[in-house]
């Protein structure tokens, strides 16, 4: 707590480490990181001058996409057209930020609620959609619920919905880096109500005692489930725990793109700089509901709600764009008519396409098939044919 | 009597032990402003307050550690694990604490508490919103697992499970949370009738769902949980093939009813056992192992199983997936017609 204060010690991404310094204790900084306030106040112009507006504008554009994607997918759930939906509205920035920052090496862990740092980097919408609906083009092989994709090409590891399990997970595999000689980091996203579960202690005091090049990225979006902050801890920051663990801590403003990138950045250079890893808690809101399958309303209120828009991470980029002349009302007009047909067109196509096949239930168990699990295919075949089956009845291929 | 389902008489249970004993309380994940995910602790935390309803923080080793410590100091804990599935953080908590504390303690110790959790799968939940692990606990010993499969038995088997000296663990089949079967509701349902007070479903009992109605092969037929309903399905059909299916719900697992599998079997010579889960270790191994051992003189045919494939559970192929009400009735068959 001592050192809640200090500033941070990292510089810029493209700083490599070079200009690192470190101190002991690694400082633990709870003053949110801010470059562009919601009122538009910039806070570090130094930083905004760092990045290509162009990139801003692009980034911009993909969460303005990404919102468009989760409300018309909500809506599809609604229409039973998808089996479950969970959006990542008023947290674009926690996901697109920290994608644009890192290299294309780097691994990401994310939890459930982060497409943006794969479609970032180029997982195609379609095969995220394919995911969604769990068809034959599924790279999960419709196994898994909707948002619980993988994206080997990425370096986007495939998601669980055991909360939590990706964080020592991720100690793992930024220990390997190092051990292999490649600079590249690993980063692992979770939300606030995560940080409780065992796996956010272990897999932190692993990375603090490997120095493991790791990045904790916790998204406080204020919520688990129905559960609020206050519930989950007591303190007043998550990333007031780096200080328990000996690692660099770091609290952003999860709603400003801007700091978000220079957070990432920042504690990439630390942890390629051979320092070790840093928590980074980013401040956002749930602004959707947890799910398709609960409503806000019976645990929050509107008027909470509506002051936490006011932070919304889009209004305020959008306002710089404007006022850099890269962005107006016929862009953005364009930008979501375009996302719209795109993942409108997407779901029709995936929805078009056949059940992954039955075969695909007895593959991936282990590199071969047992014996019994060939006695099971057959089995299950045998059912199909027989004229029983709830599966066929239900029409089943 | 009133008619209520699964959820709604868990809820029931749960607000009669609260009124009647202060130190019962309920602790788990979302628990209490929202009444749970499944809803079955809703109205609870207004009526005893949130030092009674406890929505804990996102940690099952920390709900059922701390459960374990109020039960040692003479609390009542009811923990709800949100999913079965999520409950292995708390596996070492359950496995190597709640199970030996009694023993371990040469008896100074017991520690009386309940876990509930949802099992099973039917709800389009994938991987981790599916699975049954019930056999992984009844494997360690000290572990009263109890399984209802509909609206009565959950009343009075977590009423039994309040007033039990030992843990006891409730596998609660969340497919059949609503309605026996899907798009229905409990109401038709003989064991949808619930009493309005306090009554107990006795540890240890299995319950004849479906008596031999006395005309052709007979068969018995061992299962438990949202099986239940599927196997019930299976014997309506059977009926008219000539054979007359005796369905036994175990309802309690462990300990389970050894006699009312014998007593069944004996008479029948002829056994299925059908779980959800896994076939490798299932708890149907189990039940064919004790009617090997007790009931081999009797037996007409090898007792069968009906389980769910050795895989992790599938979305899309979900309805493949899941042991129907044909694999029940073709496994049946081949029993009835062994020679
Ligand atoms: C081990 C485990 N326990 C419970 C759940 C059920 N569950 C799914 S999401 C969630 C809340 C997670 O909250 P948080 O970590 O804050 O992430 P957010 O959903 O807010 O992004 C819970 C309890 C789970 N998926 N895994
Ligand atoms: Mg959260």
């Amino acid at each position: 707590m001592t050192r809640s204060n200090a500033a941070p010690t990292a510089r810029a991404p493209d700083a490599g480490g070079a200009a690192t310094s470190v101190s002991h204790p690694p400082p633990v900084a709870i003053a949110p990181m801010q470059v562009l306030r919601a009122d538009g106040t910039i806070v570090d112009p130094e930083f905004i001058a760092s990045v290509p507006p162009a990139d801003i504008a692009r980034l911009y554009a993909a969460m303005v996409a990404q919102r468009v994607y989760d409300d018309r997918m909500i809506k599809m759930q609604r229409q039973g057209r998808l089996g479950f939906y969970l959006a990542c509205t008023g947290e674009e920035a926690c996901a697109y930020g920290p994608a644009y920052a890192l290299r294309n090496d780097d691994w990401m862990y994310p939890a459930y609620r982060e497409p943006g740092v794969a479609l970032w980097r180029g997982f195609p919408l379609q095969t995220w959609v394919d995911n969604l609906v769990g068809n034959c083009d599924d790279p999960v092989k419709g196994r898994q619920m909707p948002v619980h994709w993988s994206a080997r090409a990425q370096n986007v590891v495939s998601i669980s919905s055991p909360v939590g399990t990706q964080i020592p997970q991720c100690a793992g595999t930024a220990y390997a880096m190092r051990q292999r000689g490649d600079d590249a980091v690993a980063i692992c996203f979770f939300g606030e109500g995560t940080s409780s579960e065992g796996d956010f202690h272990v897999g932190l005091n692993f990375a603090g005692v490997a120095k493991a090049p790791a990045i904790f990225f916790c998204r406080n979006n204020g919520y688990a489930i129905s559960t609020p902050y206050e519930k989950t801890t007591a303190a007043p920051h998550i990333a007031l725990r780096a200080h328990g663990y000996g690692i660099r801590g770091q609290v952003v403003d999860g709603n400003d793109l801007f700091a978000v990138i220079k957070a990432v950045g920042e504690a990439a250079a630390y942890a390629r700089a051979g320092h070790g890893p840093t928590l980074i808690e980013a401040k956002t809101y749930r602004l959707a509901a947890h799910s398709t399958s609960d409503d806000p309303k019976a645990y929050r209120s509107r008027e909470e709600e509506a002051e936490a828009l006011i932070q919304d991470p889009l209004p305020r980029l959008r306002r710089w764009l404007e006022a850099q002349g890269l962005w107006d009302e016929a862009r953005e007009q364009q930008t979501q008519t375009e996302a719209s047909e795109a993942i409108l067109a997407a779901l029709a196509l995936a929805e078009a396409k056949p059940h992954p096949p039955l075969s695909t239930l007895f593959d991936d168990v282990f590199a071969a098939r047992t014996p019994l699990l060939e006695a099971q295919a057959l089995e299950l075949a045998a059912h199909l044919a027989s004229g029983e089956s709830a599966y066929r009845a239900a029409g089943g291929h | 009597m009133p008619t209520m389902n699964i959820i709604q008489a868990v809820n029931d249970a749960l607000d009669l032990a609260m009124a009647a004993d202060k130190d019962v309380v309920i602790l788990g994940e979302d628990v209490g402003k929202f009444g749970g995910v499944f809803r079955a602790t809703v109205g609870l935390q207004e009526k005893y307050g949130e030092d009674r309803v406890i929505d804990t923080p996102l940690a099952e080793a920390g709900i059922i550690g701390t459960a374990i410590g109020m039960a040692l100091y003479g609390l009542r804990p009811v923990a709800e694990i949100q999913f079965s599935d999520f409950i292995f953080p708390a596996y070492d908590q359950i496995v190597n604490e709640l199970a030996k504390f009694r023993y371990r303690s040469g008896g100074e110790y017991p520690c009386p508490m309940v876990i509930r959790t949802p099992f099973g799968g039917g709800i389009r939940g994938g991987h981790y919103h599916s699975q049954s692990p019930e056999a992984t606990f009844a494997h360690h010993a000290g572990l009263v697992c109890v399984t209802p499969s509909n609206p009565y038995d959950a009343k009075g088997l977590l009423l039994a499970a309040l007033a039990s000296p030992d843990p006891v663990m409730v596998f609660e089949p969340k497919r059949i949370y609503r309605g026996p079967a899907h798009g229905t509701n409990w109401s038709a349902h003989p064991k949808g009738e619930v009493p309005a007070g306090h009554y107990t479903v006795p540890i240890g009992k299995a319950d004849i769902a479906r008596p031999l109605r006395g005309k052709g092969i007979p068969v018995s037929l061992i299962s438990y949980g949202a099986m239940v309903e599927t196997c019930r399905e299976a014997a309506a059909k059977l009926e008219a093939e000539g054979i007359d299916v005796e369905l036994i719900d175990l309802r309690t697992l462990v300990p389970y009813d050894l006699p009312a599998i014998v007593e069944s079997v004996s008479r029948t010579g002829r056994a299925v056992v059908a779980n959800e889960a896994p076939k490798t270790c299932g708890f149907a191994a189990e039940v064919v192992a004790l009617i090997m051992e007790h009931c081999f003189d009797w037996l007409q045919a090898p007792p069968l199983r009906v389980t769910g494939y050795d895989t992790p559970f599938p979305y899309t192929l979900e309805a493949a997936y899941l042991p129907d009400s044909g694999r029940v009735a073709a496994a049946v068959r081949q029993v009835a017609r062994y020679k």
